[in-house]
């Protein structure tokens, strides 16, 4: 359809819709009248003894209710057949891996914090994003937090652990770009050995997005820290998808599969993937976009695939990672825009937090985010919708003083 | 019939069938598809509204109503209309009204306060992709408790603002000194509760207005109290199913969640309801700053307008908190049947010549309408060279080799861009730097790097662009 044609539907749309929000009253009331009548059985005016009206017959007057009508309410139970399946990361030594601990994502058997149908089975992951190149276009705002470490992988990612509370770090190692350093892949091995070295969490370690070059370091990378169950990331349709799962699988790592923001792209890459590794190993990943740039597509290729997953399909059952950080390609998370949407270093943390507050909700299992800030609010949010307290009672808002 | 599972089959089967194309559609099959997408009402169709066809007109009218009715508060240009949905999960078709967000007033604030909070909330406007984002309700609280106050509060908020208001009191007196300025003005009444309920149905039904039904934390108390109101002839209802942060989040969500299943997929009509969230409520809790309330405040919205919520009352005003929110609704409430991309082309900017600047980007709606929007604002004369990325941003574009030297040198040549100037300099965007040698390579085109945003290009043309 061409651009013209579609901005012509829209305004008609709009019309309907008003259309429609004003006929509905009228059906509402033919609706109503059988309801009344019903009701009107049991109206409570002669059992309380009160004289009835005297009514004209074409039009009875009802009784108003004198005491509340009690209704029964349950909740929407349903129970979904499929089952999201639990991809562990990191190995403790007594796994054959260095780390203190491992965690594990997924396990799914509803949708995210529908908490009256199950208690969520693991908390997702946030893992911190550290760079191996310190030229790395990064934020103003996230920039003052790191700056110290820009050029030091190692201690920016034992800063993000012991400062920030990263549960995992994500070494982005972009100076393997031919377009950038072009840098071979044994500094890749000695920079991710470093960050192994640096901290005892479990850790992903993401390439340039190079197909070629990105299997070069992966299968080295993969080999000198064999058992380590890093999260590699990404394998995608375009790389040559046998060889590295073979890498990541020969190894005892585990493997993002990234795709654009399309559910059948997805099921794809999967599917190639089960010939060469076991699904448990797999975590999938539909790409995530800006709050205001496109987020809404981003929320409903997870939303979308987490339901289908629920109901069964079979190539979609996998924990979800989300890239929080891209929020900050929305220019409204960094720019100077005006005294009144003042000050950017609350409004760039926050964009970051909302764009992934509704991707937490979409399902995703594993988070790879920038911000202090943003990091600790989402922590707070898993904590609050995992903590499943019923509130002792409301606040009475109508009569605060602020 | 949940929305979702309707095909355009049952309600073929109750058209009357003449394919008269009075509709303006080719046959009845395809007025039927365009129905079950709620594209058209059903009185397009003249023979439908032949008496004779009453009874499917009716059929059809129970069929094709949103499970979630419809509640309109205020009057005039600022009305607003709150639920009517029909799904629960955005692509299942479209979500059709966003959430409505009402500014709490408080009527202890003093007068200049009051014009000078009313008028923020009046005033708040974001340009975003081509449309102007706004705040649509304002809450008037009652919390001096006083009646008088509260009227004057309330007539003000009208007097200077025209927008659609929200009454808050629990106390029916309170309520009715109230509502007696604005009895006209529809306000939505917040709220019937469980000790209240009586007076607030009568004051609903005597000012026929809307009135919200409140039990925090208890839907089946909600779903009794919406029985009683019905039964007292109360029309227009809101859930107010209670909202708190922090350790209350959970259970919050998990009632908004319930209440929008069992009205849609479960048919409950007493829950077919559009439903209030109160993010104002995290203002309750002690905070060493207030930054941290507006944060949460902000935080508790988002989810909100996630699961479900048709209305929210909030109370910081400070745009830092309330942009990412005005922004999440957009993007949650756009119809996802529209495609993202527009069309790939050249476009004109200004009154372009033979020396203008050529400038390239994606096909990707937001793109495009950022970099438009960045072109017009600096008033700039230039040629824009949309490439098809099958919808993708720059940044996807290139990661994903949907814009590369091949698709770029394509473009140039289809588009006959060659035609339109005498120079030959392409201005690329800065996320798409690291194909420019090969752009210059297949197209002959001279390859520049433009800024890695659109914002800086009156800046980066200014200093850069010459035509030799």
């Amino acid at each position: 359809m061409s651009e013209s044609k579609r901005r012509q539907i829209l305004p008609i749309g709009q019309d309907i819709l008003e259309a429609l929000a004003k006929l509905q009253e009228v059906e509402l009331e033919d609706v109503e009248v059988e309801f009344e009548e019903l009701e009107l059985s049991l109206s409570p005016s002669s059992i309380l003894g009160v004289p009835a009206p005297r009514a004209p017959v074409e039009a009875p007057v009802k009784a108003k209710p004198t005491s509340l009508l009690e209704a029964e309410f349950q909740l929407p139970i349903e129970e979904y057949p499929g089952v999201i399946v639990e991809v562990e990361l990191g190995a403790t030594r007594a796994e054959g891996g260095s780390r203190a601990r491992k965690m594990v994502i997924g396990g799914e058997r509803a949708p995210a914090y529908y908490s009256f149908l199950q208690d969520t089975p693991h908390r997702p992951v946030i893992a911190l994003d550290v760079f191996d190149y310190p030229e790395v276009r990064l934020p103003r705002a996230v920039k003052m937090h790191v700056a110290e470490v820009l050029h030091d992988p190692a201690e920016w990612a034992r800063l993000s652990v012991e400062r920030f509370g990263a549960d995992m770090v994500n070494v982005h190692l972009l100076s393997i770009d031919p377009l950038i350093k072009d840098t071979p892949p044994r500094e890749a091995v000695k920079t991710v050995e470093d960050v192994l070295q640096a901290v005892d969490v479990p850790i992903a370690v993401g390439g340039c997005g190079d197909p070629k070059k990105d299997l070069e370091v992966f299968r080295e990378v993969a080999e000198a820290t064999k058992g380590e169950r890093i999260l590699f990331g990404s394998v995608t349709l375009d790389m040559d998808i046998e060889a590295t799962a073979r890498a990541v699988e020969e190894n005892g790592h585990r493997v993002i599969a990234f795709t654009s923001m399309d559910v059948n792209k997805a099921r794809e890459l999967n599917r190639k993937l089960y010939d060469h590794m076991p699904k448990e190993h797999i975590v999938m990943d539909t790409t995530t976009a800006a709050l205001g740039y496109g987020l809404d597509y981003a929320f409903t290729v997870m939303e979308r695939a987490r339901l289908a997953a629920l109901k069964g399909d079979p190539e979609l059952n996998h924990p979800i990672s989300s890239g929080a950080t891209n929020a900050w390609a929305a220019r409204e998370a960094w720019m100077q825009l005006g005294p009144q949407w003042a000050p950017r270093e609350l409004r760039g943390p926050l964009w970051e937090a909302i764009t992934a507050e509704a991707l937490l909700l979409a399902g995703v299992d594993y988070f790879m985010m920038m911000h202090p800030a943003s990091v600790k609010a989402i922590r707070m949010m898993i904590d609050n919708l995992m903590a499943r307290r019923r509130p002792e009672k409301p606040i009475e808002w109508v009569g605060l003083r602020i | 019939m949940p929305a979702k599972e309707l095909s355009p089959i049952d309600v073929y089967k109750l058209l009357p069938g003449t394919n008269c194309r009075e509709c303006g559609e080719t046959n009845c099959m395809a007025f039927a598809a365009r129905l079950v997408n709620r594209e058209v009402p059903l009185e397009k169709c003249p023979p439908l509204m032949d008496p004779k066809n009453k009874p499917l007109y009716d059929k059809l009218w129970e069929l094709l109503r949103p499970p979630v009715r419809a509640v309109e508060v205020g009057v005039g240009d600022w009305k607003v209309t709150l639920g009517g949905e029909y799904v629960v999960y955005r692509h299942e078709l479209t979500y059709f009204h966003p959430t409505a967000i009402a500014i709490d007033l408080s009527d202890e604030l003093s007068e200049e306060e009051m014009e000078a909070r009313i008028k923020a909330v009046r005033e708040f406007e974001y340009e975003y992709i081509g449309m102007k984002l706004k705040l649509d309700m304002l809450a008037v609280r009652s919390a001096s408790n006083d009646p008088s106050r509260f009227e004057a509060a309330v007539r003000r908020a009208w007097e200077s603002s025209k927008m659609p208001l929200i009454l808050c009191s629990l106390d029916p007196t309170v309520m009715e000194q109230g509502l007696a300025a604005v009895s006209d003005k529809r306000p939505l009444i917040y709220a019937a509760n469980r000790d209240n309920w009586r007076e607030m149905a009568e004051l609903a039904v005597m000012y026929g207005c809307p009135l919200v039904a409140s039990s925090p934390f208890d839907p089946k108390g909600l779903k009794s109290i919406v029985k009683t109101l019905l039964e007292y002839g109360v029309k227009d209802i809101v859930l107010d199913p209670g909202t708190l942060g922090s350790e209350g989040l959970s259970e919050t969500l998990n009632n908004f969640t319930a209440l929008r299943i069992a009205a849609i997929d479960r048919g409950d009509d007493l829950l077919g309801f559009p439903l209030l969230g109160t993010p104002i409520s995290v203002w309750g809790e002690e905070a060493e700053d207030p930054v941290i309330n507006e944060w949460n405040e902000a935080m508790l919205a988002a989810a909100l307008i996630v699961r479900f919520a048709d209305a929210l009352i909030m109370h910081s005003i400070s745009g830092w908190a309330l942009l990412p929110i005005v922004i999440l609704r957009q993007n949650i409430y756009t119809d996802p049947r529209k495609p993202v991309s527009v069309e790939p082309g050249v476009r004109r900017f200004g009154s372009p010549n033979e020396l203008s600047p050529v400038l390239l980007t994606s096909n990707f709606a937001l793109t495009y309408y950022t970099v438009a929007s960045d072109i017009e604002s600096a008033k700039i004369d230039c040629h824009l060279v949309v490439v098809d990325t099958e919808g993708l941003s720059v940044e996807s574009a290139i990661a994903g080799r949907k814009m590369t030297a091949e698709t770029v040198a394509e473009a140039l040549k289809n588009f006959k861009v060659g035609d339109l100037v005498k120079h030959r300099k392409l201005i690329l965007p800065g996320r798409a730097a690291r194909i420019s040698g090969e752009v210059e390579e297949l197209s002959g085109w001279k390859a520049m790097v433009g800024p890695l945003d659109s914002s800086g290009i009156p800046k980066y043309l200014a200093e850069n662009w010459k035509p030799d």
